[in-house]
Order: structure tokens, then C-alpha cells, then sequence
């Protein structure tokens, strides 16, 4: 696999190491839920098709990635840093 | 082993041979060099042929058609192809460490002094003593193994098992260690071709012309494929000088290179490639300096495939004899060779390309004696050829069987009528169509569709950027092959941004490929085929359907069908034909079974190239290592890190003495230990201290400047991932520690913890681990030695700078450096970071300032025994599976903060008073050594999971008590102390009596820290 990193273009997949889907949001904070705070840690969708997943270029510039990838070809559609969309998905909010 | 020196040691007892004895080589003709004879050996028989031979051609040439036994009957075999599909001429190659089992022999390159060995025979390839398995072939028909070998269990292992080993097993692997070496290379192209046969060579050219990096790949020594093998005319040239001319033209292009030798094996996504090229197999021993094989990683935005085709055998009784042969295949003997495969050559085909076969033969100086045509009529032109030829001609007939025992020596023709008769000949050519090499296209689980103008699978959905030329894409002729060539090779350069070139038009001589596959013959006389390196037959692809293994992989795994090292490149279609027939479905509604890398076999070697033993993987060495070396220390790798264990003194009979001396003297004077080896992270920013806070559960909102802390970090679900110092050198600086062995893990998490999870904070951090030489100085006189190594104006007394101090200071007049109070040993100790080039320098001038304080170097050893001491949780307790709590650390935790791990950690099973908690162990008899590892059981119970209560996790001698001392997880430790339970170690064979106590065993009230 070729992984196009926003920052260093696209490099080899041994460059890069997977951690999984990118949909969970932490529950921040100390009025945070246990049941939230479980559902963030454990459960994760499986889908057969499009897959927002993290991945970490630590083999290069050390960021984390959002990497949008279908499940069933590997086609990769889009790579953003995962700090701009981190960003994006909380607009206004002071972290 | 030499093979000279073998030829010239054990020659004698062959004779010598007056003259050349290959009796089946033309006299002239063939694109062998016969001005370079080569002797080699097969079976310990002197042989000869010729520089650019294969070792299946200079068999053949020697009149050698018995190459082996076949795997499970061990029945007779020779060479069926010319190719990597081979299936029965599998050979071991060389001797010694270099023996090589599996090899093909139609792709073995023949060099001066090649010894190559039959498989698979005992006592001899001539007399099997097992082919006596033919007889009893009805019990070893498909499922043979699943039916017979299934009980009594104990029967398997040791007679089932051993048994089928000696009558199956396929050639013997060496034994001593691969003394070559493997390479592994990158290379990235605009258009990799695949194949350099007539598509290949026409895509490079088209392609390399535009101006775009090109590749080209080919499995053979020689480029050009089928042109070498056939007598064709390209344009107003031979089809050879085509080829000849058009590489000549390629490596005038600086942009192409072309890899011939190499093996594409292997599609992957996003245009990867993975290649083999067998740079020196071809020689004895490979050239100093040289690998024996280069694995290619080749990252491609297009890719041509042109791998060409397969020819198809047919299936009747005994079509594995020796001397059976595919047509392509005897063609190719026969021109690209000089070798007759036979003098009197049959040919049955089933369509106008065998046909071919029949000019070839007569041109080469051989006979043809007969053409069956399983085609009800053949056209006049053909006819009046073979009648020409003096051959007979039976068309709408087959073949029905064979006869001879190790070698052909007629076949039973069946014709129109149905009235068999037999023929006299020693080849038989067998053309039944070609399949195209459907494997690349198909590697990312793809699937091939049918071509029913061709009878043939054919690519269906190309992988991204792949496209197919000539024959792999089912475009079967050779003028097709050179116009699809060039067709496509161009618009994949065009497609990489380059501009179209001007292409040649190519004529060739005429060419029919009209053909109607015969799948099976009516009647066959004998066993008859269908995949010959695994034995399966027609029979047992029968008895599979009859015994409903009918879907296409049950039948490949019923069988074995299609399973063995050649993958069933020549069997495949054959099997899926039959299946078809019984089931009365189209081939393509039987479908394929799964096509997956490699193509043909990879040795391993070529995949771990220079990585093996030492350089499996890079060494890190610590700053202080040449003076470590200097000293003799005994190293220990942990990780990448190579650490000093310990620093063995002269008359110290063992490591233990060695690790005695060192925990006294640091205990009574002062040590000096390299501890670069943990992770360094420097952590700035407006929010720095928002970020430790969040990542570290335990309160840091209190540290001041000039102070560092003790830090643990949970993983989010609630476990301790590591724990490590923060110290913090200024306002919005810190420098966090982690462990050597989480060092990349706690930096990548504070990545994720920054980037994804608060990226609105404002901080920047790196990795310094690299960068800053630490060393920990220990001990009563630590404070004096350091005295003389800082420069002097820095106060380091202990009002001045007490425990858990950090301060940037200078050494050595001037460089910097930064200074903790942190303690690992339990004495007063220091930290001491200089920038790593002054590591070694700063390690020296500390021995020479602590050497009339008697200070000794200590190594890992000596460490991990004075943490064990102090009762300080490291890997052997931070085990991913204990909690903060679990480890005594539950009181430190922070309760009015957010952080990672805070709430998961809290689950009512990661709470329960139940669970096994940090406590230290000593031996009732304090002369009993204690084991990691062992298990605490309560006294008189006996060892079940049930009465299990925890385990020891790290053991020392404590030089300091005299006695040996543990750290172990026992269910509610904390409240057991004084009590006794068993400490049971099956695997060594230790069960003792220990006794629970604090996990603090010297300085409990942290006196000596604070001096």
C-alpha cells in the first residue's frame, strides 16, 4: 500500500502504523460518563466500504492521519492531518 | 563445496567421456553458444552441454528423459515444459550449506560444474523401491489422507506422520546456514512492463521512447520470450533479430532498465510490486561482493502485463510419461536449444498452432511420424504438409494411452472410428491451447473472466493502473502481441504525462490459432492426469464430485489439485474442465479457485535479505559504550539497545560476584550507570503543563520550575501504559522520561493525545532521546564526584539543590547540560544530560572525578537489583495487564483532574479488592533462590488454576541482605504481609516456601535519597 501524507507525499505503508477507526470522539472532562467513556474505548463500526481510519506516519513527519480508505479495495480517497480535523469537527470550542 | 574440486576428486569413477556424448543436440542452430561447452553432473553422471542451456535442455540434449518420481505414486517423470510452469522436472541443485530442493530444472541455468540431484526416488530414480504405491494407487486416491490417517489419534505422530514424510516429502533443504547473501532493493517507474516476450519488448519501446522510467521485468536470462522459441518473422527480420534489436535499443535509453533474471511474484495495492532477481543463481558460487538473489520493491504508476501464456496439456492414460512433452515446449527445445526432445515425435493437438511443431521437428533433423488431430477435419494445406513430412495424419481421433516403462516408446491411438492402434515414437507433443497467465492481474483477489473465442480465462477487472498485452490478454498471435504492445505500452506513458512516439508497423509471417479444446480424451488407457506434481488424476477429480467436494475450492482442497510448489499452472483449467463436464456447468460457472503471491516460489532469504543474525536489526549503542568495551562489559541487547549488563573485574568466578560489587559499592560509595537508553521527550508551549496534566493521572499543577515528579500514565481503558519523571526546567518547559522499552510507544501517544484528541493546545514536542547523553551517579559520594565534573559556580549541596531537583547547568567549562536529583538505586542520586557528542568525554572525566571516591561503573544488572530493593515496578510488573492501584501507586492518582484513563479504570473488575497487588518475597529458608515466573499457592493447596493467587514477577540477590529478595502481583498482597504461601515453579521444577513482606527491602524510611 502507498500512503499520501499531507506533509512528506506518498510514501510506503511500512512507514506508517494503523490504530483504527476515526469516528469516536472522547468524552472529555470530568462530568464525562463512564458508559460514554466505554462506548469511546470499545466499540467501533466494521464496514464493508468507505473507512475513516488514524493512522501515524511515526516513520516520517510524526503525524497523525485521517486516512478515508475503502474497506474492500484499499482505494484510499483522501488523507488529512488529523489535527485539522480534529479542529474542524469542534469549531469555535476551546479544547 | 567446490564443484570443481568434487569434478576432480570423485570424477574418476565415471568414465571419462572421449568426446561429447550429447546425442540428441543438432548439429548446428540455437541461440546456445557452442563455442562455451560446460560440464555438469546429474545423479553423479558426467554430463555436457552448452553456455545458455537449461539444465532441462542439456538433459535432454543428453538424452536424459527419467528426471524424477513423482510425489505421491512415484511414478516416472520427465520434462513436460520449457518454462517456470514446470511440474515434474523438479530437481535439488548443488551441495552442501548451497543445496536447494524444488528446483525446476527448465529454468536452472547450466553452469560449469552444476550438480543437480532426481528427488523423491529411493534407492535410485531407475528402481523405486515406493513406486510400488502405483499399485496400491485406489488407496491413495483423493482424500486418501482424511479417509485413512484418522485414527487411532496417537497413531499419527508417530507412524502416520513419519511414514507419509518418507513416501511423499519433495527434495531435502540443507542443512548447514545460507552462506550467500540476499539483497532487497526499492526502484520506482512510470511504466513497469511485465514479460519481455514480443508484447513486453513492444510496450518498453513504445513506453521508453515516449521519455518515461521504465522497467522491465523478465523471468528468463534472455529477453524475447516465444521469439526464441519459434521460427518467426517480425518485419523483414527473424524474430530473434527483432528481439536483439529492439533491447539493444532499450538499454540505449537511459531511462529504461530492464531486470531480465527477475520474477514479478507479487501485485499489491497502490501500484507496488514485489520482484526477485536471481542475480547470481546462475553461477557456482556467487562473485565477492555479489548477492545470490535481489528482492525488488518496485512502486510503479503503470504497469503493462505481458507475462504471456501457458500451454495446456491434454488428459488421456499415462500422459506423464517421460517423453510427453507440450508442444510450445518441444519447439522451444528444438530452436531456441539445438535439442531434439525426440527422434520419432507423435503430435496431438487440438488445434492449428501444434501444427507448427511438425516444420520444427523435420527442420531439426527428426522425424514426425504421426499427427492426431482431435478436430474432426483438418484442412488440405495441413495434410499435404505432414503427408510432405512423412507423416500420418489421424484426424478426429486422440491419444488413448501410452506405453514404455521409464521413458515413451509408443502411444495407443484411438481414431474416428473408434479402432486403436499402436504408434512407435519416443516424444509426443501435446497442444490443447494456451491459457494466459491470469495470476498477476488476479492477485488482489480479483477474478479472471472467460474468453470463449479463445477457451481460456482471460483478465477481468485489471488492478488499478494495470493493463494486459498480447498474450496474457488473451491476444494470442504474435502480430497481436507486437501491435497490443506497443498500443498500450504507449498510452501508459502517455497516461504518466508523456508525450506519444512514433511506433513501428510490424508484419509478421501468417499465423493461425484456430483451436477447439479436447478436455478429456473419451477413453483413456490408464491414469491419466490432470495435475502431475501433486498425482491427482482424472479418476480422483471424479470420485471429489462424486463424494460432493464440488465447489472449486473443495475440490483444490479435496484433491490437492492445483496445491503444490507449481501452483497448478499447467493443471488449473484442467481440473476446473472436468468439474465442469461432470456437474454440466460452463467452465466459468465452475470459476477459479484464488490466485495469490508469489507467482513461483521466493526463497525466504531473498524476503529477510541482509537482515539475518547481528543485522536482523540496527544496534543502538549508548554513548558510554566504547569505554564499556574498553572495560570488558558483558552487553544485553533490550530492544535495539545494546546496554552493559555488567563490568566483570578480574578474579570474579561469576556475573552474580560482578553484580555483588557493583550494588555495594554504589550502596557504600558511588556508581555511575548509562541510563540514555530511556525515552526523552521535551514538551514547550503556552499549554505544555495542560498536556502532562491531561496524559499523566497523577497531579502535576503544583510542580515548580526547578522541580521534577515521579509521572504514571494510564491507557485510556484504564491499564498503566508507563511511567517515566517530568521535570520542569522552565515556566512552559519540560522534559518528560519514559521507559526504555515504551520510549516510541509514550512519544507516539502523546502525538495522538495533542494532535487528535486536543490539537487546540498550544504546545510543540520532540523525541531527545538521541540527542542528550544521561547518566545516573549514585551513592553516598555521588554529590562529591559531581562536584568535580560541573563547572563551579552551580550550587549542587542539598539545601541548595534537594531531592527532585532539575536545573540546567554547564560542565567541562562551559557545555551545557542539565542536572536532575532523581534516584533510581534509593541513594543520593543525580542524573547528569550532556548533548550526546560529549558523551563519552563526560562519562570519562566522571570516572577520573569519582575515582577517588572509588566509583565503579554499574550495568543493567546492578540497576534492576537495587529497583527491586526499593521495591520500584518496571516491565515485569508494568505488563499491560496492572493497574495504577495494582501497583501501589492507587494513592498518588489525581482525583480532581481529567486525564487518560481516569474513568476505565474504575470498572468494578479493575477495582476488586480481589486482585493480585504489588508485595516483596523472601525465601522462609533464606538459602533458596526464587524464580520470575513462579506461582503463589496457599500452603497445602495443590496447583489448579482455581487456587492460583498471582505470580512472582522479577527476582535478585540483594548483595545488601545477603539473601534472595522478589517482586510478585498476589491477590490483596498489601494485607498478607508475614504470611507464608508456595511459590510454584513446575517449569523449572521449584516449589518453595516464601514469605510475604513489604515490597521496600532496604531504606524503607528514604533516609539516604534526601542526604
Amino acid at each position: 500500500m502507498r500512503i499520501r501524507c499531507p506533509y512528506c507525499g506518498e510514501r510506503d505503508n511500512g512507514e506508517f502504523s494503523y490504530l483504527g477507526d476515526a469516528a469516536p470522539r472522547r468524552p472529555d472532562g470530568l462530568e464525562a460518563q463512564a458508559s460514554a467513556m466505554h462506548d469511546y474505548v470499545y466499540l467501533r463500526d466494521n464496514p464493508a466500504g468507505e473507512h475513516r481510519e488514524l493512522w501515524y506516519h511515526g516513520a516520517g513527519c510524526r503525524s497523525w492521519l485521517v486516512v478515508t480508505r475503502d474497506t474492500r479495495t484499499h482505494t484510499i480517497s483522501d488523507v488529512s492531518p488529523a489535527r485539522d480535523v480534529a479542529r474542524s469537527r469542534r469549531p469555535g470550542e476551546a479544547a | 563445496m567446490s564443484t570443481i574440486t568434487l569434478r576432480r576428486s570423485e570424477a574418476d569413477s565415471a568414465p571419462l567421456p572421449t568426446g561429447r556424448h550429447e546425442a540428441f543436440r543438432t548439429a548446428s542452430g540455437g541461440l546456445i553458444d557452442r563455442r562455451r561447452p560446460l560440464e555438469f553432473r546429474f545423479d553423479g553422471t558426467r554430463l555436457s552441454g552448452f553456455e545458455g542451456d537449461t539444465l532441462a535442455s542439456a538433459l535432454l540434449a543428453n538424452g536424459v528423459r527419467l528426471v524424477g518420481r513423482s510425489f505421491k505414486y512415484h511414478r516416472p517423470r520427465g520434462i513436460l515444459s520449457a518454462g517456470s510452469e514446470e511440474p515434474n522436472a523438479i530437481v535439488e541443485l548443488r551441495s552442501g550449506a548451497r543445496r536447494e530442493p524444488n528446483t525446476r530444472a527448465t529454468v536452472a541455468e547450466l553452469y560449469e560444474g552444476l550438480e543437480a540431484r532426481s528427488q523423491n526416488r529411493w534407492p535410485s530414480l531407475r528402481y523405486d523401491a515406493l513406486a510400488v504405491n502405483a499399485l496400491a494407487a485406489p488407496i491413495f486416491a483423493a482424500g486418501f489422507y482424511y479417509k485413512t490417517f484418522m485414527w487411532p489419534a496417537a497413531f499419527w505422530e508417530r507412524l502416520y506422520e513419519p511414514l507419509i514424510r518418507r513416501a511423499a516429502g519433495l527434495g531435502r533443504a540443507a542443512e548447514a546456514p545460507d552462506p550467500d547473501t540476499y539483497d532487497r532493493a526499492h526502484a520506482f517507474c512510470d511504466v513497469l512492463v511485465i514479460g519481455g516476450g514480443p508484447a513486453g519488448l513492444s510496450a518498453a519501446l513504445a513506453a521508453g521512447r515516449s521519455g518515461a522510467r521504465v522497467i522491465l521485468v523478465d523471468e528468463d536470462h534472455r529477453l524475447g520470450g516465444r521469439l526464441l522459441a519459434e521460427r518467426r518473422a517480425v518485419g523483414s527480420r527473424s524474430g530473434v533479430d527483432w528481439a536483439a534489436a529492439t533491447i539493444a535499443e532499450l538499454e540505449s535509453m537511459p531511462e529504461v532498465r530492464i531486470l531480465s533474471r527477475t520474477t514479478l511474484f507479487g501485485v499489491y495495492d497502490h501500484g507496488a510490486y514485489g520482484a526477485v532477481e536471481r542475480v547470481s543463481d546462475h553461477l557456482a558460487v556467487p562473485p565477492a561482493h555479489a548477492p545470490r538473489q535481489r528482492l525488488w520493491r518496485i512502486t510503479a504508476r503503470r504497469a503493462v502485463l505481458a507475462a504471456g501464456a501457458i500451454e495446456r496439456p491434454h488428459i488421456f492414460g499415462g500422459n506423464d510419461r517421460p517423453g510427453v512433452m507440450l508442444a510450445g515446449a518441444v519447439r522451444t527445445y528444438l530452436n531456441r536449444y539445438g535439442v531434439l526432445p525426440g527422434r520419432r515425435v507423435a503430435i496431438f493437438t487440438s488445434g492449428d498452432d501444434g501444427w507448427r511443431t511438425l516444420a520444427d521437428v523435420a527442420a531439426a533433423g527428426g522425424q514426425v511420424v504421426a499427427v492426431i488431430d482431435s478436430r474432426p477435419s483438418v484442412s488440405p494445406a495441413l495434410r499435404r504438409e505432414a503427408e510432405a513430412a512423412g507423416a500420418r495424419v489421424v484426424s478426429g481421433g486422440y491419444v488413448a494411452g501410452t506405453k514404455g516403462s521409464l521413458a515413451l516408446k509408443a502411444i495407443v491411438v484411438v481414431d474416428a472410428d473408434g479402432s486403436s492402434e499402436t504408434i512407435a515414437c519416443d516424444c509426443l507433443a501435446m497442444a490443447n491451447g494456451w491459457n494466459p497467465i491470469v495470476h498477476l492481474d488476479s492477485h488482489l483477489s480479483r477474478r479472471p473472466a472467460w474468453d470463449a473465442a479463445i477457451h481460456a480465462f482471460v483478465p477481468g477487472t485489471l488492478p488499478s493502473g494495470m493493463v494486459a498485452a498480447g498474450a496474457a490478454g488473451g491476444r494470442l498471435t504474435l502480430a497481436e502481441c507486437l501491435e497490443t504492445g506497443a498500443q498500450v505500452g504507449g498510452e501508459a506513458a502517455t497516461a504518466c504525462g508523456f508525450a506519444a512516439a512514433p511506433r513501428d508497423t510490424l508484419g509478421t509471417d501468417p499465423e493461425s490459432i484456430a483451436h477447439t479444446p479436447l478436455w478429456r480424451v473419451a477413453k483413456p488407457k490408464g491414469k491419466a492426469f490432470v495435475d502431475f506434481q501433486n498425482d491427482v488424476a482424472a479418476a480422483d477429480v471424479e470420485l471429489a464430485h462424486r463424494e460432493g467436494f464440488r465447489a472449486v475450492e473443495h475440490l483444490k482442497r479435496y484433491t490437492t489439485l492445483g496445491m503444490a510448489t507449481d501452483q497448478g499452472k499447467t493443471s488449473n483449467l484442467a481440473g476446473l474442465s472436468l468439474m465442469a463436464e461432470l456437474t454440466g456447468q460452463a467452465i466459468p460457472s465452475v470459476g477459479t479457485t484464488v490466485f495469490r503471491p508469489p507467482f513461483t516460489p521466493v526463497a525466504i532469504g531473498a524476503f529477510a535479505g541482509h537482515h539475518r543474525g547481528k543485522d536482523f536489526r540496527a544496534i543502538r549503542q549508548v554513548p558510554s559504550h566504547a569505554w564499556c568495551e574498553e572495560q570488558g562489559a558483558v552487553f544485553v541487547e533490550t530492544g535495539l539497545w545494546l546496554r552493559p549488563a555488567y563490568f566483570p573485574k578480574a578474579g570474579e568466578a561469576d556475573w552474580l560476584e560482578s553484580v555483588n560489587r557493583e550494588v555495594d559499592t554504589v550502596r557504600s560509595r558511588v556508581g555511575i550507570c548509562d541510563v540514555t537508553t530511556l525515552g526523552k521527550i521535551d514538551i514547550q508551549g503556552r499549554d505544555a503543563l495542560a498536556l502532562i496534566e491531561r496524559v499523566c493521572a497523577n497531579p502535576f499543577g503544583t510542580l515548580p520550575v526547578g522541580k521534577a515528579r515521579y509521572a504514571v500514565l494510564l491507557r485510556e481503558d484504564g491499564f498503566v501504559l508507563d511511567d517515566g519523571t517530568v521535570a520542569r526546567m522552565g515556566e512552559r518547559h519540560f522534559v518528560m522520561t519514559a521507559s526504555t522499552a515504551n520510549a516510541a510507544k509514550v512519544m507516539q501517544h502523546l502525538e495522538f493525545c495533542h494532535q487528535w484528541l486536543w490539537p487546540d493546545l498550544d504546545v510543540q514536542m520532540v523525541s531527545v532521546s538521541e540527542q542528550w547523553a544521561q547518566y545516573a551517579v549514585a551513592g553516598p559520594r555521588a554529590r562529591d564526584t559531581l562536584r568535580g565534573v560541573i563547572d563551579p559556580g552551580f550550587d549542587i549541596g542539598n539545601e541548595a539543590f534537594p531531592f527532585l531537583a532539575c536545573a540546567e547547568v554547564t560542565v567541562g567549562g562551559g557545555i551545557p547540560a542539565r542536572l536532575f536529583r532523581i534516584s533510581f538505586s534509593g541513594e543520593l542520586a543525580y542524573e547528569l544530560a550532556v548533548p550526546a557528542a560529549y558523551g563519552d568525554a563526560a562519562w570519562r572525566a566522571i570516572m577520573q572525578a569519582g575515582s577517588p571516591h572509588g566509583i565503579t561503573a554499574y550495568g543493567s544488572e546492578a540497576l534492576s537489583v537495587m529497583r527491586i530493593e526499593k521495591g520500584h515496578a518496571a516491565g515485569a510488573e508494568i505488563n499491560g495487564q496492572a493497574t495504577a492501584r495494582d501497583l501501589g501507586l492507587g494513592g498518588m492518582l489525581a482525583k480532581k483532574k481529567d486525564y487518560v484513563g481516569r474513568l476505565m479504570k474504575e470498572r468494578p473488575a479493575l477495582t476488586d479488592p480481589d486482585r493480585p497487588i504489588l508485595v516483596g518475597f523472601r525465601p522462609v529458608d533464606r538459602a533458596q533462590r526464587l524464580r520470575a515466573g513462579a506461582h503463589f499457592l496457599a500452603l497445602g493447596a495443590g496447583p489448579s488454576l482455581a487456587a492460583d493467587e498471582g505470580f512472582m514477577t522479577s527476582v535478585a540477590h540483594s548483595p545488601s541482605l545477603g539473601h534472595w529478595i522478589g517482586l510478585g502481583l498476589l491477590r490483596r498482597g498489601p494485607e498478607r504481609h508475614g504470611e507464608r504461601v508456595r511459590a510454584y515453579d513446575p517449569v523449572r521444577d521449584a516449589d518453595i516456601e516464601v514469605e510475604i513482606c513489604s515490597p521496600v527491602f532496604v531504606d524503607p524510611k528514604e533516609e539516604k535519597l534526601r542526604v
